[in-house]
């Protein structure tokens, strides 16, 4: 199969993709899309490991599975990296910040929970996170509109509508656009293939 | 006995929260507070915001959080795990599937029709942060002393930081952290 070819799967790699994941899982907040682009940043920039369209499809997979998205991406990077033992080390990696976490909050709860400097912090914290998403949608979108297609920018526009104006499904708006794309292959346009990155 | 309880609540929930986040709110809370009783409501309240201050997904802090309380660090430990063994599964054999037929021209279809979806949810992510940090209201309103100013004076700052300066994300949020902590000491707001 003609892919990125994988990394070498020695003691650095493990320890680079726990190491990763575990910083990425430790800085994302309130979970869901965020780690996203984080991931995307570490593994395609950085790494260059991945590369930017099947980070999209691994996307699409993990919000349509059940469970933690964060949870889900680990799986699949880690999968793809490094079969059944990258799974264990990125989920391992993904896992550990939150039960560390939760569990010192727990022993301080009420002081936590009620302390105006955390929550401060936090905030200023939130709206640069504000500042990390609108980065990665910037370099995605640029991607497709390159390609030079109607479709594919027609279906972001309409989900971005869906999805933050109309508050549909997201698995639903997924399956939707996995319809559409169906349909015009079998209507005989032919799909770019993964490898071909713009 | 308490260690299976918890163990098979929680892939519950790790198997019925599908998309993540706030999808799973309600299905935690019929597990754990109507179900089981393992917190109070407002128990589970502290809990959601603690997630949403703490690191990682909602799910997973639940699971730690309760299994703390029901059965010390081994309850935690075993929750977390029921939490994530669902996804570990379904992922799994979709990541199989996916790699083998991949290649396939109507499955290439299907991912280049999901592809554009992705981005705009990734974008429509972006939009509700965006709209829950620089509107103190949580909605948009064109009234000026409903904005925080701070908040977009930080996002605008991380952007130019994060797209033209090429600095890590992680060091841009801690940044942000400290800017935050001392400009909302500083006006009094916050």
């Amino acid at each position: 199969m003609n892919r990125t070819p994988r990394p070498v799967r020695g003691w650095t790699f493990y320890g680079r993709l726990f190491a990763a994941t575990f910083e990425l899982s430790a800085f994302t907040f309130g979970g869901g899309f965020v780690i996203i682009p984080l991931m995307r940043r570490k593994f395609v920039e950085k790494f260059h490991w991945i590369e930017d369209r099947e980070m999209l499809d691994l996307t699409a997979i993990a919000q349509s599975s059940p469970g933690a998205v964060a949870v889900n991406a680990s799986i699949l990077v880690g999968y793809r990296l490094a079969g059944l033992r990258g799974t264990l080390v990125a989920v391992l990696g993904t896992v550990l910040p939150p039960l560390i976490t939760l569990t010192l909050v727990s022993f301080f709860y009420d002081q936590f929970r009620d302390s105006r400097i955390v929550s401060l912090v936090l905030k200023g914290m939130q709206a640069s996170v504000v500042a990390v998403v609108l980065d990665v949608v910037y370099v995605l979108a640029r991607g497709l509109v390159k390609q030079r297609e109607l479709v594919p920018i027609l279906l972001v526009v309409l989900s971005f509508v869906a999805a933050a104006v109309l508050h549909f499904n997201v698995i639903l708006i997924l399956l939707a656009c996995g319809l559409v794309g169906a349909l015009t292959t079998l209507a005989g346009h032919d799909p770019r293939d993964v490898e071909e990155v713009p | 006995m308490t260690l299976l309880k918890l163990l098979w609540s929680f892939f519950q929930i790790g198997l019925f929260s599908i998309g993540g986040g706030y999808a799973a709110m309600p299905v935690i809370q019929h597990q754990i507070v109507d179900l089981h009783g393992w917190l109070s409501l407002p128990e589970f309240a502290d809990v959601i915001t603690i997630s949403q201050m703490t690191p990682g997904p909602i799910a997973i802090n639940a699971a730690t959080f309760v299994g703390l309380r029901v059965a010390g660090l081994p309850g935690a430990v075993v929750a977390t795990l029921g939490c994530v063994l669902p996804s570990f599964l379904v992922v799994l054999a979709l990541a199989v599937l996916y790699y083998r037929y991949r290649s396939l021209k109507l499955m290439k279809g299907i991912l280049a029709g999901m592809r554009p979806a992705v981005v705009a949810l990734i974008a429509s992510a972006g939009w509700t942060l965006l709209v829950l940090d620089f509107w103190k209201g949580q909605r948009i309103s064109i009234d000026l002393a409903s904005i925080d100013f701070i908040a977009v004076g930080i996002a605008t700052v991380a952007l130019v930081l994060l797209r033209w300066k090429r600095i890590n994300p992680i060091l841009v949020m801690a940044g942000a952290g400290i800017v935050g902590l001392v400009a909302y000491c500083a006006t009094g707001a916050g």
